[in-house]
């Protein structure tokens, strides 16, 4: 074991320069009802001028409040209550007000998620971009052609178009450029990006991340990056550091760092995402048990001892210094060399569960056809779709926002009404469009698990009202048999007694979430919808969800239809997916023929624009432009604007093409065969299926 | 698992949204502003347990004052008669319209009747009317506001405009009809009042319901075949309890105003007993004789009251924003 601990600042920088960033023992107080809480402690860590660095964490990890302590942003209960920070030579939290407010003109330029909230919605973007080069000395009209230029850099098509436009015209990726040209327009010494796709679209994300990398190289800027998604780091970062609640884990190489883990929860983090083509059905996923410590808990040793497997006495009574890896890399872990062997807290194995077998009854147990929903009479969301769910599948429904995704499940709930003429039959028999007119019998095959559980579980009510109510109403429960299957539904989604009592407000993310499925899961449905179920929560927690969802399925025999815009969940939890584009359905077929292809041309850029730990595919084709809008869709096939594959016949301008079967079961909407697709997408397939 | 400590995602975003300010405008037919107000409540308001509020509340010095006031008023409208100086109601001639002095501390009014003696008793009617009509304007508004918010379309559409037609009509021509029609008296004063306040309740509950309709919980309690009245009540409500508490009691401040107001103009309370509004309205002609004694007490009367409440409503509304 290496007994020394690294030196406090750890840097790659090349001899001699000074790094761009270091921040050396910071610590990071709140004050929160009169009580001093600890959100950052001894973060240590320095940027080489030109580097890019990640910061990853979950929520509550502190990766914001590094971010905000920078450059003194800290809301006012807050306050750097340790240790030094050096910004290209200049101290930030000593400095005047008048330095400070040169620093973040000049020095510093951050991007944060919502674009929207960082532009003034009553100014148009060209005035706003423009007002940073006047502030550092520019004529009108010269700053007004930098702003130009500077939109022009960050691949705005039409610059002088989109300057005359007020922020709350430009779509998410468009807005994020401005701001990004905005942020770029001074060279920063220093540019901090934090979360800054987490708002976009899978291939609209990887437009701006490619254009991240692009003007760093241009710019020669230096870059810390924030993210709790691991896949954005690894593709966006020479180095990477693991924040964990408010302390720095592991440091080293972003590419050693995820191959070769060396810290337990940089491991089992990493554990906690669906990777190289794991399904339900081979494997578990593997989680991290316990909580993220409450913040400002006193903690004696390693702060994440109490959740690790590894743990021994001596993690509990002293703090780990940083241990050095190798010469580039550090991990906080007494036992940084058997990390890698961590012990699994979920066990790999399937359980062996109750319930299922085959269920003997024939033919799809739902049937939607013709389904067309018009919003505003014009707003096209969903457009003559044809689809069934075969019982006891997980149906994946894969598609970028404004896809279409969220209305036809809204429609096939009976919570959106169709079109006249859409048809959706359940076991042979049709159902109201609207779910006020379904028999309570109907209403209890189909539930729901939402995407937001603060919004969908009511927060007025208790746990224990929340599950009940559906098994009075629909299941007709009532008593000491309500009392029973509340207790048997409790056990399977792995909550306690004691949270019985409690609200919503006082359950974290992932405890929320499991009220929701058992709320779904108490009447008894056969298909149950769950719209992004863990686009809320974090890696951690999403993990033990998505197990916990596979094994409900196999002793509830439940049918999903599972929307996700992440591709590695949908894989590892669907039998078949349907690729939405525009409320069409693109592609369709068994989950791991999509995956292996040969796909629809957006299937594959959809694919192929979803950065993956599993390493950079080779040759990724690429989708300029945005989504068209719903209103106004192009016309033959709606995909032809930003598709990469067009053909030169005009054919895909014209005529809409079929859904037509090549393969058993896969149905793909495009005017190219099969055969050519597949050659076309021979030398740049999806990596290699079932890794494992 | 969300951090606690986690700071708002933009820096400048810092500063706390300050709740619009409702109580400050004291305009009769200004139900835009409340209901602004307390949809922002609405919307703020993470499910607090009443312990926290009412710990968060007695921590403020505006709330403490406001209560102060108001238990004063109480007490002086149910002990009064005990310990007012005189009777408010005897008439001393030989003193008429005497400036205050250490005998008469408020002086006496035309009848020679002590005005603090008179200020004290005055509060009586007062207490009574105001808190049981904002009550009945609060339930009517409530269930109104409901049904329109959930309902919404045709039926918010006719409602809506039936309540806009009656909040643009001066509260006193509605009064007087009312008054025409049932005859002056404590009962007529309660309904009357209640009614003027049911559009106005009615507007902001219904904002903070269409603001609770878009949850997915409403969409979810479809879904397990909850009718109407169920989701109405049993799933909104709650959550508009807290807009509904801060519309209530500014709206109790207003009812104050509007009693005063309707007693001033002689369609309240009938002399001799002592009112603060009526006892303005009978003294007010002193005024250009320099008796003005007479009315500012009475006057300085109501308007403790009012902030009073304004202080305490002002109070559970940043309480409740929190």
């Amino acid at each position: 074991m290496t007994a020394d601990s690294a030196p406090s600042s750890l840097s790659s920088d090349p001899a001699g320069s000074a790094p761009a960033l270091s921040v050396t023992n910071l610590d990071v107080t709140y004050k929160v009802r009169g009580q001093d809480r600890l959100a950052l402690r001894d973060v240590t860590f320095s940027i080489a001028r030109g580097e890019s660095y990640g910061l990853v964490g979950e929520s509550g990890s502190g990766k914001s409040t590094v971010a905000l302590a920078l450059v003194r942003y800290l809301p006012s209960n807050g306050r750097v209550s340790g240790g030094q920070v050096s910004i290209n030579g200049l101290d930030p939290l000593s400095m005047g007000r008048g330095a400070l407010r040169d620093l973040r003109a000049r020095t510093v330029s951050m991007v944060y998620q919502e674009p929207g909230r960082a532009l003034n919605p009553s100014i148009r973007v060209g005035r706003q971009i423009a007002e940073v080069f006047s502030i550092a000395g520019q004529s009108k009209g010269e700053a007004t052609a930098s702003a130009e230029e500077m939109l022009r850099k960050v691949q705005i098509s039409d610059p002088a178009r989109v300057m005359r436009r007020y922020p709350h015209e430009l779509s998410g990726g468009m807005a994020q450029r401005a701001v990004i040209a905005m942020a770029l327009a001074r060279s920063p010494a220093l540019l901090i990006l934090d979360e800054p796709t987490t708002a976009l679209d899978a291939t609209v994300e990887a437009e701006v991340l490619d254009l991240v990398a692009a003007l760093r190289q241009e710019f020669d800027t230096t870059v810390l990056f924030i993210s709790h998604n691991l896949a954005v780091i690894a593709k966006m970062c020479d180095r990477v550091g693991v924040l964990y609640a408010g302390q720095l884990l592991e440091q080293g190489p972003a590419r050693a760092v995820f191959e070769n883990p060396r810290h337990p929860y940089t491991v089992g983090l990493l554990r906690c995402i669906p990777r190289r083509g794991q399904r339900k059905d081979s494997d578990r996923l593997d989680t991290i048990p316990g909580f993220l410590p409450t913040p400002g808990t006193a903690v004696s040793g390693c702060i994440f001892a109490p959740r690790c497997a590894l743990v021994q006495d001596r993690c509990r009574t002293t703090d780990p210094p940083f241990f050095l890896v190798d010469s580039v890399r550090t991990s906080r872990c007494f036992f940084h060399e058997q990390a890698p062997d961590l012990p699994r807290a979920t066990p790999a194995a399937i359980p062996e569960l109750a319930g299922h077998g085959a269920d003997g009854a024939d033919g799809p147990l739902v049937v939607m056809e013709g389904l067309s929903k018009t919003f505003g009479g014009s707003v096209h969301a969903l457009a003559g779709v044809d689809l069934a769910i075969e019982r006891g599948e997980t149906l994946g429904l894969v598609g970028e926002s404004g896809s279409g995704k969220t209305t036809l499940a809204r429609v096939l709930l009976g919570l959106t009404t169709p079109d006249a003429g859409s048809t959706v039959t359940m076991n042979g028999k049709p159902l109201s469009p609207d779910a006020r007119r379904r028999p309570k019998d109907v209403l209890r095959t189909l539930q729901i698990v939402f995407q937001n559980p603060d919004s969908a579980l009511n927060r007025r009510h208790s746990v224990r009202a929340l599950i009940s109510r559906p098994l009075a109403e629909l299941a007709g429960l009532s008593g000491p048999a309500l009392r029973t299957r509340l207790e048997e539904l409790i056990a399977s989604v792995r909550l306690e007694d004691r949270h019985l009592a409690l609200r919503p407000s006082q359950l974290s993310g992932g405890l929320k979430q499991r009220v929701a499925i058992a709320r779904a899961f108490g009447p008894g449905p056969e298909v149950v919808v769950c719209d992004e179920p863990t686009s809320a929560l974090d890696v951690s927690v999403q993990a033990a969800i998505l197990n916990l969802l596979a094994d409900l399925q196999q002793t509830e025999r439940a049918t999903y239809l599972f929307i996700s815009h992440d591709l590695g969940l949908v894989r590892y939890l669907s039998d078949r997916i349907v690729v939405l584009y525009l409320g069409r359905v693109m592609e369709v077929g068994p989950a791991e023929t999509v995956f292996a292809g040969p796909h629809h041309p957006y299937t594959e850029a959809l694919f192929s624009a979803v950065p993956s730990l599993d390493g950079e595919r080779p040759d990724r084709i690429k989708l300029t432009g945005e989504i068209p809008s719903a209103a106004n869709p192009p016309s033959g096939c709606v995909f032809h604007t930003r598709c990469p594959r067009k053909l030169a016949t005009g054919e895909c301008e014209s005529t809409e093409p079929p859904l037509h079967e090549d393969e058993p079961g896969h149905q793909i909407r495009c005017h190219i065969p099969l055969a050519e697709l597949r050659e076309l997408q021979r030398s740049q397939s999806v990596p290699s299926q079932g890794g494992s | 698992m969300s951090g606690l400590l986690q700071p708002p995602v933009e820096p400048s975003g810092a500063l706390p949204a300050e709740p619009a300010g409702s109580a400050g405008s004291l305009g009769m037919t200004t139900g835009y502003l409340g209901a602004t107000a307390a949809t922002a409540v609405a919307a703020a308001s993470r499910a607090k347990p009443t312990a926290t509020v009412w710990r968060l509340l007695l921590r403020r010095t505006a709330f403490w004052v406001g209560a102060g006031i108001v238990l004063f008023w109480i007490v002086c409208a149910i002990f009064g008669h005990a310990f007012a100086p005189y009777s408010p109601l005897t008439q001393q001639l030989l003193f008429t319209n005497a400036a205050p002095s250490s005998a008469h501390w408020f002086g006496t009014d035309g009848l020679g009747r002590d005005v603090l003696s008179r200020v004290i008793t005055g509060s009586r009617d007062i207490l009574i009317i105001t808190p049981l009509a904002t009550i009945l304007g609060t339930i009517l508004g409530t269930i109104l506001g409901l049904a329109m918010g959930y309902f919404g379309g045709v039926f918010d559409l006719i409602a809506g405009r039936i309540v806009e037609a009656f909040l643009a009509l001066p509260i006193v021509i509605i009064a007087f009809l009312f008054i025409v029609a049932l005859g002056p008296s404590t009962g007529t004063l309660i309904i009357v009042i209640g009614l003027v306040f049911t559009p106005l309740i009615a507007r902001t509950v219904r904002a903070a319901a269409q603001v609770e309709r878009q949850q997915d919980y409403v969409a979810a309690s479809r879904l397990f075949g909850e009718g109407p009245v169920r989701v109405m009540f049993s799933e909104i409500l709650p959550n508009v309890v807290p807009a509904i508490l801060v519309e209530f009691t500014v709206r109790l401040g207003y009812a104050i105003f509007a009693v005063a107001t309707l007693s001033f103009l002689g369609f309240g309370i009938t002399p001799p007993t002592p009112d603060w509004g009526a006892d303005i309205y009978a003294n007010y002609i002193g005024l250009l004789s320099g008796y003005w004694w007479q009315t500012l007490f009475p006057a300085l009367a109501i308007a403790s009251l009012v902030i009073a409440v304004i202080l305490i409503a002002d109070s559970i509304e940043q309480v409740l924003a929190s």
